[in-house]
């Protein structure tokens, strides 16, 4: 699957394999050890978020689950 | 006005398998409309559950009668944003997925929940839940209806896109009729191990009184 970013596809690529073994192999399994991916992920995201503020992707000042807050629970 | 909707469905596989399937289900053929896709955050937080934030490119399909309200410089791709919360201590994943760009025209938001089956524990049960509005006045009833036949059909490829990286996941070789192929499959192989069985323990007991 290819990055908003031309440019970052790899690094997503990369960061991806290591985040899925990880998931995976040890956070499902309750392993709550180090993050493995941290140095691949910053590469990625220093393109990435570059990339978004380029393109002008309203993503700034979503909260996280921002829409969840006024829905009642099911 | 808000239109909701809400609908249940069923995956037969492990929910740990839905969940590694979750981050790998694109790209799969069922998702041509979706063009870019980016892990734009990502923590685990002190109780160990896992928070990411998806930003996703998507072609944008207006029907004929939308077209006098967009705007002259809209983009013919819509980002798209879906959060989720990944527990593995309760088994459960919420995912809230909503546009970000298009949203005054129309806006989708959708929550799911991932969970056990609770009557089989290697089957997944998703609840999605989807509120569709729109800003614009006069439209409500228009845009509502388009929205939620979108929806419904985009739940349909869901489906089908997850069962299909599943099976690849699995060392299956997927089909368009999964479901047709794999019951029969299921089939196939609970009668041979059967007849594997009954072999070895026919064996087991020759072996006994060499």
């Amino acid at each position: 699957m290819n990055s908003v970013g031309e440019a970052c596809t790899d690094m997503k690529r990369e960061y991806d394999q290591c985040f899925n073994r990880w998931f995976a192999e040890k956070f499902l399994k309750g392993d709550q050890g180090g993050d493995p991916c941290t140095e691949s992920f910053k590469r990625y995201q220093r393109c990435v978020q570059t990339a978004i503020k380029e393109k002008d992707i309203p993503v700034d000042g979503v909260e996280f689950m921002g829409p969840n807050k006024d829905k009642p629970e099911s | 006005m808000v239109k909701y909707y809400c609908c249940a469905g069923m995956l037969k596989s492990s929910w740990d398998q839905v969940c590694v399937a979750f981050w790998q289900r694109y790209p799969n053929p069922y998702s041509n409309h979706v063009l870019t896709e980016d892990i734009i955050f990502r923590e685990v937080t002190p109780t160990n559950c896992l928070l990411s934030r998806r930003l996703l490119t998507k072609t944008s399909r207006a029907p004929r009668w939308m077209e006098p309200y967009l705007p002259k410089q809209m983009s013919s791709s819509a980002y798209i944003i879906e959060d989720s919360i990944v527990d593995p201590q309760k088994r459960t994943m919420t995912t809230l997925t909503w546009n970000i760009s298009h949203a005054r025209l129309m806006s989708v938001e959708e929550r799911c929940k991932y969970y056990i089956n609770p009557e089989n524990g290697s089957c997944t049960e998703i609840k999605r839940e989807a509120w569709i509005s729109t800003t614009i006045y006069g439209l409500s009833r228009a845009v509502q209806e388009f929205g939620l036949r979108r929806f419904k059909n985009s739940v349909t490829k869901t489906m089908k896109g997850f069962e299909y990286v599943l099976a690849k996941m699995q060392g299956e070789t997927p089909s368009r009729t999964l479901t047709e192929t794999a019951t029969e499959r299921a089939r196939g192989t609970a009668l041979a191990a059967k007849e594997k069985a009954k072999d070895l323990a026919s064996q087991a007991q020759k072996k006994q009184y060499v």
